[in-house]
């Protein structure tokens, strides 16, 4: 007898068994029923997650490079101590940068305080508020809600004007145009001339929409005579990503002096680095996550096993004619196998049947997303499981001695 | 040619500590066309030598050749394909699968022969044709009364065209009018030349046959010809 006719033959006789133990079945399916709709509802929840990061990550400016006195990730104490030792990055590094690089789009210094804010009897104790430049607009890919970004006269040291971002405009201006108003920072005045469009989300992105940014020379003036600064530089095009970062360090390293064969006193960072990191981390999160859903469908294989097990017993006579009649051990086997996988697959169907619904709801309060890698894994795992724990029974019923199977009663 | 050589067949079994000789180095020839009984107590070896006969079991001694095959080299899987294609096995529960009507059970010896569907669907309906139940194929068992059950299990044991019937007290579950049905069968299939053992402990079922071999304590005790 061929596999193929053995593998229909087997289907025929399992269905048959299956339903003639409908409640038998209907309960061992449910084990693997719960196992597969907890693996693909992790799956599902996992990628959801996944995607809405990488997102989230990449709408922060993949194509930016940020020159910062550290690297975003230290991992040893001992990057840590040589960090340290870095010198601040200051204007004129910026300044070198903008005139010098070719590759760059924008460049623009940024430096970083907390202050508290008033107009009239409102306020806030302690507001982000950014030094920068007319580029970092360009480089934040921040836009406007009412009014303008600051100008270049003004950044260079003109008047004290700043922009605000939504929320904080709201804040404390309940509604009316803050275009034209004084707001006080650190007890100086400032200008509104723009408010940002709202950026909503987690996280730094949505940093803006609580921030006042003033013109880089207004910050040394109010704030902080010598600030740390990061230095955004926004590429021409991503495909020059790799070229533009080393434009930059060959400038900086020059302007800095730093000898052939030391490594460099400042770092380049990127949302690569983000990416990577966490990548790391969902991948951590998804191995903790199938492992404990893992163990449920582990449980359901076991009740399949239990099942195939007093299914085997029960028809211990029925394997002997079997055999007396001429079926071999192998067709036996499959036999029991493809009953045991029939199970689990018909499990795995009605799974993915509870599961779809499942993520809709799902995504009402988060991004879920059922691939169809996702369906295709959950039937797979679903028959494997059967395939797996169908064995042991299997292999026993395929070494029946014929003689002591028809002696059963 | 004989169609069964058993040259000092001996099966041992291991009860334990004691080791108990079922059958000791039984010779028997069996030709093509013979209705042979084997008769014997319980406990006599009879059940061994039929399951010896019928390639359920394997020898630990002696050789036993089987319309010239070798059996009792054989392994698992070779004995399958053996007993698929020269034995016809009879029992006294019938032994048909309860969930299968009668035509999906005389069917089974040809799903494992490899036949195709529509092949044997055929051959199965004429197997139940020539043991009178053309009208009863899909009736599953439990619906069919024990004559007709043992009646769907001949046509099972029929349908491969098998070397030997091998009956294992085939009256044994049946009233003797019934009873009487089956063995008037057994008598037809012997007049169209198939080779049938009989396996019994009733005397009156023994005398339709041919010849008798009697068992007693794991030997042939006598082998004579049926006078009639």
């Amino acid at each position: 007898m061929n596999f193929v006719t053995e593998l229909r033959e087997g289907l025929a006789i399992s269905w048959g068994a299956i339903r003639a133990n409908k409640l038998r079945s209907v309960l061992t399916t449910l084990g693997i029923v719960i196992g597969i709709v907890t693996v693909t509802l992790m799956g599902t929840a996992i990628q959801g997650l996944n995607n809405s990061l990488m997102e989230r990550v990449s709408s922060m400016g993949a194509d930016v490079l940020y020159v910062d006195r550290y690297g975003w990730l230290i991992q040893s104490r001992q990057e840590w101590m040589n960090a340290m030792k870095n010198p601040d990055i200051t204007l004129d590094d910026a300044d070198i940068l903008e005139r010098q690089m070719t590759l760059a789009m924008a460049v623009a210094p940024v430096a970083q305080d907390d202050t508290p804010v008033k107009y009239k009897k409102q306020g806030a104790s302690s507001v982000p508020v950014l030094g920068t430049t007319e580029q970092y607009q360009i480089t934040s890919g921040l836009s406007l809600e009412q009014g303008r970004f600051l100008s270049g006269a003004e950044c260079d040291g003109g008047r004290p004007v700043c922009v605000i971002g939504s929320e904080l405009a709201t804040n404390l201006f309940a509604g009316a145009s803050p275009i034209g108003e004084t707001i006080s920072a650190n007890r100086h005045d400032f200008e509104v001339v723009g408010v940002l469009e709202k950026q909503g989300g987690f996280a730094q992105s949505g940093g803006s929409d609580n921030e006042i940014i003033v013109p880089v020379s207004q910050f040394t003036r109010v704030f902080s005579s010598s600030p740390d600064y990061d230095i955004q530089v926004k590429v021409r095009s991503v495909a020059d990503l790799a070229d533009a970062k080393d434009e930059l360090r060959s400038i900086l390293r020059r302007y800095r002096h730093i000898a052939p064969g030391d490594s460099d006193n400042f770092a380049i960072n990127q949302q690569d680095q983000f990416l990577e990191f966490f990548h790391r981390m969902t991948a951590t999160i998804e191995g903790i996550g199938f492992f404990i859903t893992g163990l449920s469908l582990f449980v359901g294989g076991i009740g399949i096993m239990n099942i195939m097990f007093v299914s085997v017993a029960e028809r211990t006579r029925e394997i002997g004619v079997r055999k007396a009649i001429g079926a071999k051990r192998r067709t036996i086997l499959l036999q029991f196998l493809i009953e045991a996988a029939c199970i689990c697959v018909l499990g795995g169907i009605i799974a993915l049947l509870i599961a779809w619904p499942s993520t809709l709801l799902m995504r009402q309060m988060m991004p879920a997303v059922m691939s169809p890698t996702i369906v295709c894994l959950a039937l797979v795992v679903s028959a494997v499981t059967g395939a797996l724990s169908g064995f042991f029974p299997a292999w026993r019923a395929a070494r029946m001695d014929p003689v002591e199977a028809l002696r059963n009663e | 040619m004989s169609l069964i050589r058993l040259h000092k067949l001996s099966r041992r079994y291991q009860m334990g500590t004691e080791t108990v000789h079922a059958l000791r180095e039984v010779s028997l020839e069996i030709h093509r066309g013979e209705y042979v009984a084997i008769m014997g107590p319980s406990g006599s070896g009879k059940s061994t030598l039929m399951n010896l006969v019928g390639c359920l079991d394997t020898p630990t001694g002696g050789t036993y050749e089987l319309n010239g095959n070798q059996v009792s080299e054989m392994n698992d899987n070779q004995l399958a394909e053996i007993r698929n294609r020269e034995i016809g096995f009879i029992f006294q529960t019938f032994n048909l699968l309860p969930r299968s009507d009668a035509l999906r059970n005389v069917e089974l010896p040809l799903v494992y022969a490899g036949i195709g569907k529509r092949e044997r669907r055929e051959i199965a309906l004429h197997a139940l044709t020539s043991v009178g139940l053309a009208d009863r194929v899909h009736h599953k068992p439990n619906e069919l009364s024990g004559g007709q059950r043992q009646r769907v299990a001949v046509a099972r044991a029929l349908v491969n065209k098998p070397s030997i019937l091998l009956a294992d007290e085939p009256t044994g579950n049946l009233d003797s009018k019934t009873g009487t049905e089956i063995m008037a069968l057994f008598e037809e299939l012997s007049s169209r030349g198939n080779t049938i053992i009989v396996v019994t402990h009733e005397e009156e079922i023994a005398r339709q046959a041919r010849r008798i071999i009697r068992i007693r304590d794991g030997l042939i005790a006598s082998d004579e010809p049926v006078i009639k």
